[in-house]
């Protein structure tokens, strides 16, 4: 996040001195800039404490006087993860569902907000009241009725059914859409009416001015919502858990790492290995995204 | 985290600006909902575009959600378990059965009532941690404030799953170090302590996760929201003498009120959800079941014990509260003028 400035006021002629009422005396703002720090710092500490425990020797993770350095970083638990669990087909896996989320939600919602932007038509304002109201179905109340839908439409359609990849994209599209939809909507708004005249009066079919100019526009629209796609599809486990029953072949990361996970013979750093592969992704996706993903809420926000 | 940040922002509404489009939207409370279409543009006539453009959205929509919501109904109607699911014997109409062996069941209430007041203790604690930090955000210099906003943006891109293996491990009855720096303190009462057996220590470690995974969406949405504040405002009330406490209570509030109001319908949304973060820490609801939320005893009803008639009720109750949530968020919206 790009840190702005300390609040740019205005710049008073020196006769007029006001009293400050935001900036407090210096000793007080250097205490709360060293709560900011230590803050910072404890935030900080279970990130750094799991890369830091993927990476020590095994006797140093499950030592009784644990320390937060290490003298002899070592890959061991990672080759375990990727060797043994077979991490890398998990995290392919997971790729390929969040990428298809991605991408089908992305042309979809594009669609839609255009719709709801540039038109005016009957029902309008109860779609967009409808698409509030589906953000907040509780995703897994509805574990139930799609296990069933699933195992029926599998035997319909094959690539869908329990125990596929299909089974763990459809679900998330459904749920990344109606945010994805009034997310767009902003960016779809900001593209000025006048260049769709322009396009049709030079001649350019709808679908045309569709896909070569408006798309690119919303572009970065659609990167910023893209990352909450993105991130519910990558982050889930409960469907992978409730889907895929007997292909865990076909499981995803987080259903891996839960596995891995027991309660009572814990190889700590095996499953700090293990986390620390799931959450690198995300956190370069943040990275890479945040500056697109501010102006994005900014343009959510101001809708 | 969008994992749940992301409907959040939705229908966000910033605080009142510079621009003055406040004053705008008070002078024509018509404006909202149909606007009359602009200009001479393709809009006049629309006709069926509009629906073709929205078809695959309302396709999916239609099929993944809105279909699965009316089954879920209806499986809450039905004698359904394994029997059922498998053939054996005809599903069967019971009525309100399901739900009469539910309001019955002591088990219910009880995780009913921890669903509630977890959910309140999680919401209280991430909105003043966000929000304490929001304002102190303000206070600081760069180099601070940049090292507790990436902090921050680490904890809120954590996955749910992994955050939680995480606390699980830091405190860890004999490898974790919070153990070992709270017996280092003095309090030996921590040494080997093991956090997840009891009923409160296993919710505290939860809430503790929660709150570190969704106080940065509240403290970047709320330190916006004070940025926005326009600093005439602020130089106009310290002219006037006006107390830190009264500019507080007659400026900031009112103005950072339609902010507050998203990030605490946000957050009540999210936590009476938390799902993930239950199931992985307390391994599935905790010892006999202690640490259950209405949402993980849902799914154990439904997939553990193959009662999907029970469980599909729960899931309405659920679905029910949260609904009534919502309907209380679109009201605020509404009376905010927020412009659909």
């Amino acid at each position: 996040m790009s840190a702005p400035p300390v609040s740019p006021r205005p710049h008073t002629p020196s006769r007029f001195r006001l009293p400050r009422p935001r900036r407090p005396a210096r000793p007080w703002r250097l205490a709360a800039e060293a709560a900011a720090v230590v803050i910072a710092l404890v935030v900080a500490f279970p990130l750094y404490w799991m890369v830091l425990s993927a990476f020590k020797p095994e006797g140093e993770v499950q030592s009784a006087h644990p320390r937060p350095w290490t003298l002899h970083p070592q890959l061991d638990a990672f080759r375990r993860v990727f060797v043994q669990q077979d991490f890398g087909r998990y995290f392919v896996n997971s790729l390929v569902v969040a990428g298809a989320v991605v991408v089908l939600s992305a042309l979809i919602a594009f669609l839609a907000a255009t719709a709801v932007v540039r038109f005016r038509f009957r029902f309008r304002t109860t779609l967009l009241i409808m698409f509030l109201i589906a953000q907040m179905v509780p995703v897994e109340a509805l574990a139930i009725p799609m296990f069933f839908l699933m195992r029926d439409l599998g035997t319909a359609v094959p690539g869908v059914g329990l125990n596929t990849l299909g089974s763990l994209i459809l679900p998330h599209l459904a749920f990344s859409l109606p945010f994805a939809i009034w997310m767009l909507r902003g960016f779809v708004k900001a593209v000025p009416e006048t260049l769709e005249e322009a396009a049709m009066i030079d001649g350019a079919s709808r679908a045309r001015f569709l896909w070569q100019v408006l798309f690119p526009l919303v572009l970065p629209g659609l990167v910023a919502t893209s990352v909450f796609s993105f991130i519910s599809a990558w982050n889930d486990f409960l469907f992978p858990k409730s889907f895929i029953i007997s292909a865990t072949e076909n499981s995803t990361l987080p259903m891996a790492l839960l596995v891995f996970f027991k309660p009572e013979q814990n190889d700590w750093g095996g499953i700090m290995a293990g986390s620390t592969v799931m959450t690198l992704p995300v956190l370069v996706f943040f990275v890479l995204v945040q500056r697109r993903l501010v102006s994005g809420l900014a343009g959510a926000v101001k809708g | 985290m969008a994992r749940d940040i992301a409907p959040a922002v939705a229908g966000a509404e910033q605080p009142p600006g510079r621009d003055a489009r406040p004053a705008r939207r008070r002078l024509r409370p018509a404006a909202r909902g149909n606007r009359p279409p602009a200009g001479r543009g393709p809009r006049h006539h629309p006709g069926w575009t509009p629906w073709l453009y929205l078809a695959p959205a309302l396709m999916v929509l239609a099929g993944l959600l809105v279909y699965p919501v009316y089954q879920l109904g209806l499986i809450s109607f039905l004698r359904y378990t394994q029997a059922q699911v498998s053939g054996g014997r005809p599903t069967e109409f019971i009525g309100f059965d399901n739900y009469a062996a539910l309001f019955r069941d002591d088990q219910f209430w009880q995780v009913l009532l921890s669903t509630v007041l977890f959910a309140a203790a999680c919401v209280l604690s991430t909105l003043a941690v966000g929000c304490s930090l929001a304002v102190l955000l303000t206070k600081v210099r760069a180099v601070p404030r940049t090292m507790l906003l990436l902090a921050a943006l680490g904890a809120w891109a954590t996955p749910p799953v992994t955050g939680s293996t995480v606390w699980v491990f830091l405190f860890d009855s004999s490898f974790g170090p919070v153990n070992k720096v709270l017996t280092w303190l003095g309090l030996s009462g921590f040494e080997d302590y093991s956090w997840t057996y009891g009923k409160y220590s296993a919710f505290t470690l939860v809430l503790l996760e929660v709150v570190w995974c969704s106080f940065p969406f509240v403290m970047v949405t709320v330190y916006a929201g004070i940025r926005a504040v326009p600093p005439e405002l602020l130089e106009a009330a310290a002219l006037d003498g006006a107390s830190t406490w009264r500019t507080w209570r007659s400026i900031m509030a009112p103005l950072l009120r339609p902010v507050l109001v998203i990030v605490t319908i946000q957050s009540i949304i999210w936590d009476f959800k938390v799902f993930g973060q239950i199931y992985v820490m307390t391994n599935g609801g905790g010892i006999a079941g202690q640490n259950l939320v209405l949402n993980v005893y849902a799914y154990q009803k439904a997939f553990a014990s193959s009662e999907y008639g029970l469980g599909s009720a729960i899931g309405v109750v659920m679905l029910l509260i949260l609904l009534a949530v919502t309907l209380v968020y679109l009201r605020l919206l509404r009376r905010q003028g927020e412009d659909l």
